[in-house]
C-alpha cells in the first residue's frame, strides 16, 4: 500500500513537471476497506476477510489513479458495511474527531473521520442506506451518494446489490464533485452501471440558484428531529428563499415504511451475497473440521460478527418458504410506493432538502444493545436508496454541544448536477456569512 | 407471529450458522423485535402494486462473447486456505464405509 502510494506520487510529480497532470493531481485519498486494490488487503472490517489480498483493482481505483489521485490508506468500517456507528468492526471502533466519546457514524465512519481530521484530502465510502451521508453529517464533512448505476460497483464487496453505491467524502463540495466526475460513467465490468454520459456542466459555474424549486418533505420535519437541527435547517431555508430559490412544501407519505422495507430487502440480498464466505476458496477457514458441512458452518460462525449474523438470519428468514410473500415481496411492493412518492414530488420541485440525521453524533455504546433503535437512526437516508436517487449531506453548522450537523439534498435520478450546485451554494453562503 | 427457538435453529441451518443456547435465545428475542416492527408494512394495501426488484429497469445486458485476459490460476488461488495441484482443497466429502 505505502509502496504503491510512493510510486504513484513519484509518477504524479513527473507528470506535473511535464505539464501533463491529471485532474486530481495533488489529491490524497483514503479508501473504505471494502473497495479492492490489487496486492492490498481488503478486510471489510471482518475477521472472515482479515487476511484477504485482492488480485485486482476496483474500477473506481483505476479511474481515480488515472487522474493522478494518490491513495494512501484503507479506512475502518462497520463489518460488511452493516452498521450506523462504526462499532461493528472486527478491528475496533472508530471515534469521532469532534468528540472522541462519540461515534463517527457508519458504516463509512473511518473514511469520514479521516477527512474530518484532515488526514487526507478526501475519501471513498459506500452507501447502502446512508453509510456515506450519515457519518458525513456526524463528522462535519461532505458526502455524496450518486444515483444507483452512476458509478461502477466492480471491485466493491457486495452488501445489498440493488442498493450499494460508491461515492466521495470530502472537505468541500467542489472536491466531492471532482471525484464524482472522475469515477462516474459506464463500466462494461458492471452490467448495472448506466449507459449515460456523465454531466460536464459543473456546479462551480457561478450559476445562481434563483428560481430553483426546493421541496421540503413534511415527513422529514416531524417528531423525533432534534430541535437544534430543525432550527439550523429553518434558518438555511430562509436564506435560500432570500437568495431566490422557490421553497415548495411536498409530502412523501410512505416515508414511515421505508426502514421496514429497507431492512427486509437488504438483509435478503445480504444473506445471498454473503453465502460466498464459506472457507473453501478464500477467507477464514475453521481448521480441523471433520466434514465439508462442518467447515462451512464453523468458518462462518467464527468468522462473522454479531450484527452480520443477525442480518444473515433475518434475510434468510424473510426469504424462506412460507414467508417470502409476506415479507420479501411485500417489501418490494412498498419499495415501488416509496419510488412513486419521489416521482410525484419531482413533478413540482427540482430537488429536496431535508436533515441528514434526526440527531447529531451519539455516544459510543449508546445504541449497541438495541439493534432496532440503531436501525432507526437511518430514518432520513434509507428512502433515497430504495428509490436509487442521488443525495448529498453538506455541513450545516453545529448544535448547542458544538457537534456538526448535516443537511441532505436529494436529486432526481441522474441529476447529481443540481445536487452539487445547491450544495456548493449552501457551502459558499456559510463561508460568506 | 413470534419466532421460536426451533425456528431460529431451522433458519440457522439454512444460513449455515450455529449458535449456542444463549445466542439462540438472544437471536430469537432480537429477530422478534425486528419482525414485529416490519409487520408495519401490513398497514398498506399493496394488492395492486408491482414489486420493484431493481430501480434501473435493465433487462439482459449482453455483450459480444470475446476472449479477454482474466486472472491467472496462481492469482485465483492466492487466497485459498488450502490448495492441492491448482485446486481448492476441502475436507473429505465422501464418507468411508
Amino acid at each position: 500500500m505505502a509502496e504503491r502510494a510512493r510510486q504513484k506520487a513519484g509518477e504524479v510529480d513527473a507528470r506535473v513537471a511535464a505539464g501533463e497532470a491529471g485532474s486530481l493531481a495533488g489529491t490524497i485519498l483514503a479508501v473504505k476497506d471494502l473497495i479492492v486494490m490489487k496486492g492490498g488487503r481488503v478486510t471489510c472490517g471482518s475477521r472472515i476477510l482479515a487476511d484477504f489480498v485482492s488480485p485486482y483493482d476496483a474500477t473506481v481505483v483505476e479511474r481515480l489513479e488515472a487522474q493522478d489521485a494518490v491513495i494512501i490508506a484503507k479506512t475502518n468500517m462497520d463489518e460488511f458495511a452493516m452498521g450506523s456507528s462504526n462499532e461493528n468492526s472486527h478491528f475496533g471502533a472508530v471515534r469521532n474527531p469532534h468528540d472522541r466519546q462519540r461515534v463517527p457514524g457508519g458504516s463509512s465512519g473511518g473514511s469520514c473521520a479521516a477527512v474530518a481530521a484532515g488526514m487526507v484530502t478526501a475519501a471513498l465510502g459506500s452507501d447502502t442506506g446512508g453509510s456515506i451521508r450519515q457519518p458525513a453529517a456526524f463528522c462535519g464533512v461532505v458526502g455524496l451518494k450518486p444515483t444507483y448505476g452512476r458509478v461502477s460497483r466492480y471491485g466493491l464487496v457486495a452488501f445489498a446489490s440493488s442498493f450499494d453505491q460508491i461515492g466521495p467524502i470530502a472537505q468541500t463540495v467542489q472536491d466531492a464533485g471532482d471525484l464524482f466526475r472522475a469515477m462516474a460513467g459506464h463500466d462494461p465490468k458492471d452490467s448495472t452501471s448506466a449507459q449515460l454520459a456523465v454531466p460536464v456542466l459543473d456546479e462551480h459555474s457561478g450559476e445562481k440558484i434563483k428560481g430553483l424549486r426546493i421541496g421540503l418533505p413534511k415527513e422529514y420535519f416531524a417528531d423525533g428531529l432534534a430541535a437544534d437541527i430543525r432550527t439550523a435547517i429553518d434558518q438555511l431555508v430562509a436564506r435560500l428563499a432570500a437568495d431566490g430559490a422557490e421553497i415548495v412544501d411536498v409530502s412523501l407519505p410512505h416515508t414511515e415504511y421505508a426502514i421496514a422495507a429497507y431492512y427486509i430487502i437488504t438483509t435478503a440480498e445480504a444473506s445471498s451475497n454473503l453465502a460466498r464466505y464459506d472457507g473453501a476458496r478464500y477467507g477464514y477457514r475453521a481448521e480441523q473440521s471433520d466434514s465439508l458441512e462442518e467447515m462451512y458452518v464453523r468458518s462462518r460462525s467464527e468468522g462473522f460478527g454479531e450484527e452480520v449474523k443477525r442480518r444473515i438470519m433475518l434475510g434468510t428468514y424473510v426469504l424462506s418458504a412460507g414467508y417470502y410473500d409476506a415479507y420479501y415481496r411485500k417489501a418490494q411492493q412498498v419499495r415501488t410506493l416509496v419510488r412513486r412518492d419521489f416521482e410525484q414530488a419531482f413533478t413540482v420541485c427540482d430537488c429536496l432538502l431535508t436533515p441528514t440525521t434526526p440527531t447529531t453524533a451519539f455516544k459510543l455504546g449508546e445504541k449497541t444493545a438495541d439493534p432496532l433503535n440503531m436501525y432507526l437512526s437511518d430514518v432520513y437516508t434509507v428512502s433515497v436508496n430504495l428509490a436509487g436517487l442521488p443525495a448529498m449531506s453538506v455541513p450545516c453548522g453545529v448544535d448547542s454541544a458544538n457537534l456538526p450537523l448535516g443537511v441532505q439534498i436529494i436529486g432526481n435520478a441522474f441529476d447529481e448536477t443540481t445536487v452539487l450546485k445547491l450544495g456548493r451554494h449552501i457551502e459558499q453562503s456559510r463561508v460568506e456569512r | 407471529m413470534a419466532i421460536t427457538i426451533a425456528q431460529v435453529e431451522q433458519v440457522a441451518r439454512l444460513a449455515k450458522l450455529q449458535f449456542d443456547s444463549e445466542e439462540k435465545k438472544r437471536m430469537a428475542e432480537q429477530l422478534n423485535l425486528i419482525v414485529d416492527y416490519v409487520e408495519k408494512l401490513n398497514e398498506l394495501d399493496t394488492s395492486e402494486v408491482a414489486p420493484t426488484a431493481h430501480i434501473l429497469n435493465l433487462t439482459n445486458v449482453l455483450r459480444e462473447d470475446s476472449v479477454e485476459p482474466s486472472l491467472s490460476p496462481e492469482e485465483v488461488l492466492q487466497n485459498a486456505p488450502r490448495q492441492n495441484n491448482s485446486h481448492f482443497s476441502v475436507p473429505r466429502v465422501i464418507k468411508e464405509l
